[in-house]
């Protein structure tokens, strides 16, 4: 490109007449970065006036070019060939008129621009119909593979690796340990403020004790540690089960006859059925320190808040709460691992992947949680 | 271009004549869309069998195929007369034990130490001791010049010798078949050259039969000496047979210019 002799002008261009000819004149410097005409212009002009014999492109002012002038003479020469008027661009500079021609080299091919059929609601709420029978088809599919798996597990017979599994119990179980402490410490402080408020009206602040341990361990330990367990694990084994999927390793074992299954989903689950009760009841007493120190703001002594508590709970509370958090945890391992199996083939589909177990699991933790709250009502415990 | 002289398997000679895979009205679809249609042929023992044609044809589609991690839409894949497509998937996976498959990318399992992805290959399929398969594994990582590499993650090596490493654990088995998905994309021109003398070293001592998809000409010629021509625009394969020999028979303009790098054959004359 040539050196600018002075400074430059603003791309322009402009078009005339020249007897029967339309003479499309580009002068100044263009350039990608600052505004270009809009080659509508040669449009309006054609559409304008009786036809042309042929439009003569002209460069006789123009300073510097880059893509910008080929993308404007491009589409110019597009509109032209439509119409069918003649083009003579012998007046460009011979690098623009090479390129052009490299551009024009191979035709476009047809049936390459997608086309945007606008479909009616009828068929749409049909393919989303479709789609949601498809998905639940490959869920239940996904289920029984797992079934399989842990049933070869119970007799001892699933081919995975121990050092993995002691890898992922590691970072769902000692690694959360930090996250979920601080949660739970929080979630104690807020139950126990909003039962101080009424509570104490009626001089019974000793009783928010009973309102966090039994809040705690009957609901909140089970339901926090699963929200926090879906956020940072189930995000976690999609993403890892996605780029396994994108780089072929899970199709490397597919042909090695390891079931992926077997090799991927059982550790996980495994890791996260050992660890879900754990830091249910971690998070259950961490709960309770956070009453304690509430309660101590309410001039109630630790010593009393503490056999208030004990008091109050039962085993069988507390053994409730923890058998949920299990079934958060087979819940969270399943969508994690299933999103991670059904991403597609690129870096943002792992992202998909992730964004779309956290969902998952997050919506089948709190209906499973509405599930329990019937049955556990209806059976009277 | 070096032409490496394809000397015909030596040994088993009587073998080598017998079709090791064949393939019979093969078509490939996504759903309705149809890649490729009616695909027929077939793959000698010990041949060095190249997938060839340009970019988006299907050919790792095919080797998806063959491999059976895609299902036919119709047609049958045989492996020595063994009906792979109708088989059961138990079937399946004996079959596949005698596969040995370099993916495109290496797809080294990335929580693993190369020792240990050539180990698990080892570990599910002999009785080997945890020492032994240790050596096996060094042994395979040696004939693939990663010497020393046993406890290095994949992330931690280069592209090529992931490439490399990959290959270790595809022949971790002796595997009767070889499967090469581009085995020389990214490589440079000599390690994509010593590749291809490993290929071939590997099918005269052990007798595979090898299954190469690829669009590298000089590999091309290097090693192939049966080959199958996919062509995008009339969606079915339109040539086959010996590289060398379509070079200078092929009166396919498709297949001349493919061979040619897009030079027309008259040009060239």
């Amino acid at each position: 490109m040539r050196e600018a002799e002075h400074i430059d002008t603003a791309a322009q261009a402009s078009v005339n007449r020249n007897g029967d000819n339309l003479v499309v004149r580009v002068s100044g410097a263009w350039h990608l970065k600052h505004n270009l005409p809009s080659p509508n212009l040669l449009k309006t002009a054609l559409d304008a006036a009786p036809k042309p014999a042929a439009v003569i492109f002209d460069s006789s002012g123009l300073q510097r070019w880059d893509s910008g002038l080929l993308a404007f003479l491009l589409a110019a020469s597009d509109v032209c060939h439509q119409l069918g008027v003649k083009e003579d661009r012998s007046r460009l500079p011979i690098g623009v008129q090479r390129l052009l021609q490299l551009a024009e080299a191979v035709p476009e091919k047809e049936g390459t621009q997608s086309e945007h059929i606008r479909e009616s609601i009828v068929e749409r709420v049909g393919e989303v119909t479709e789609g949601f029978f498809e998905h639940s088809g490959t869920f239940v599919d996904f289920l029984g593979q797992v079934a399989i798996a842990l049933g070869r597990f119970l007799v001892g017979r699933a081919r995975y690796r121990k050092s993995d599994l002691m890898v992922i119990v590691q970072d769902c179980g000692a690694n959360a340990l930090g996250i979920v402490t601080l949660i739970s410490f929080l979630v104690g402080v807020i139950l126990a403020f909003m039962g101080a408020v009424q509570l104490q009206q009626f001089g019974a602040a000793i009783f928010v004790a009973d309102l966090v341990g039994i809040g705690m361990t009957r609901e909140m330990g089970a339901v926090m540690t699963a929200v926090i367990m879906s956020g940072r694990t189930g995000a976690a084994f999609a993403a890892q089960l996605g780029t396994m999927k994108v780089t072929q390793e899970i199709d490397a074992l597919t042909t090695l006859g390891v079931s992926p299954v077997e090799f991927l989903v059982l550790p996980r689950m495994l890791a996260l059925i050992l660890m879900m009760p754990l830091l249910c009841l971690y998070s259950d007493f961490m709960g309770i320190l956070g009453g304690a120190a509430v309660g101590v703001l309410l001039h109630v002594s630790p010593i009393s808040y503490f056999q208030e508590t004990v008091h109050a709970l039962r085993l069988f509370t507390i053994r409730g709460g923890v058998f949920k958090a299990t079934v958060y945890g087979i819940l969270i391992a399943l969508a994690g691992c299933l999103r991670g199996f059904q991403c597609g083939n690129s870096s943002s589909a792992v992202g998909d992947a992730a964004t779309s177990a956290v969902v998952t699991s997050i919506v089948m933790v709190v209906v499973a949680c509405g599930l329990f709250a019937v049955i556990f009502n209806i059976l009277g415990i | 271009m070096p032409i490496v002289e394809t000397a015909a398997p030596s040994k088993n000679q009587a073998q080598a004549r017998r079709p090791h895979i064949v393939v019979r009205g093969l078509t490939m679809a996504y759903g309705s869309f149809v890649l490729m249609r009616n695909l027929n042929f077939s793959v000698q023992h010990g041949d060095i069998f190249i997938i060839m044609g340009g970019s988006g044809c299907g050919k790792s589609t095919l080797l998806r195929h063959l491999l059976g991690l895609k299902e036919p839409a119709t047609g049958e894949i045989f492996y020595d007369d063994f009906n792979f497509t109708k088989a059961d998937p138990g079937q399946r996976e004996l079959m596949r034990r005698r596969f040995g498959v370099l993916y495109q990318s290496g797809a080294l399992w990335s929580s693993m130490t190369l020792a240990e992805n050539i180990g698990l290959v080892l570990e599910e399929f002999t009785d080997l001791s945890a020492t032994e398969i240790r050596e096996v594994a060094s042994l395979k990582l040696a004939l693939v010049g990663l010497k020393g590499f046993e406890d290095f993650y994949p992330s931690e090596i280069s592209g090529g010798m992931q490439k490399r490493a990959g290959l270790a654990r595809a022949m971790a088995l002796d595997p009767e078949i070889l499967f090469f998905d581009e085995p020389s994309a990214g490589l440079d021109p000599i390690s994509s050259r010593l590749l291809d003398d490993l290929i071939l070293q590997l099918r005269d001592n052990l007798g595979s039969t090898v299954v190469v998809v690829t669009h590298e000409l000089a590999s091309i010629f290097a090693i192939g000496n049966n080959s199958i021509f996919l062509d995008i625009d009339s969606r079915t394969a339109t040539a086959g047979g010996d590289p060398k020999e379509l070079l200078a028979h092929s009166t396919d303009p498709k297949v001349q210019r493919f061979l040619r790098r897009g030079v027309e054959p008259a040009a060239s004359k």
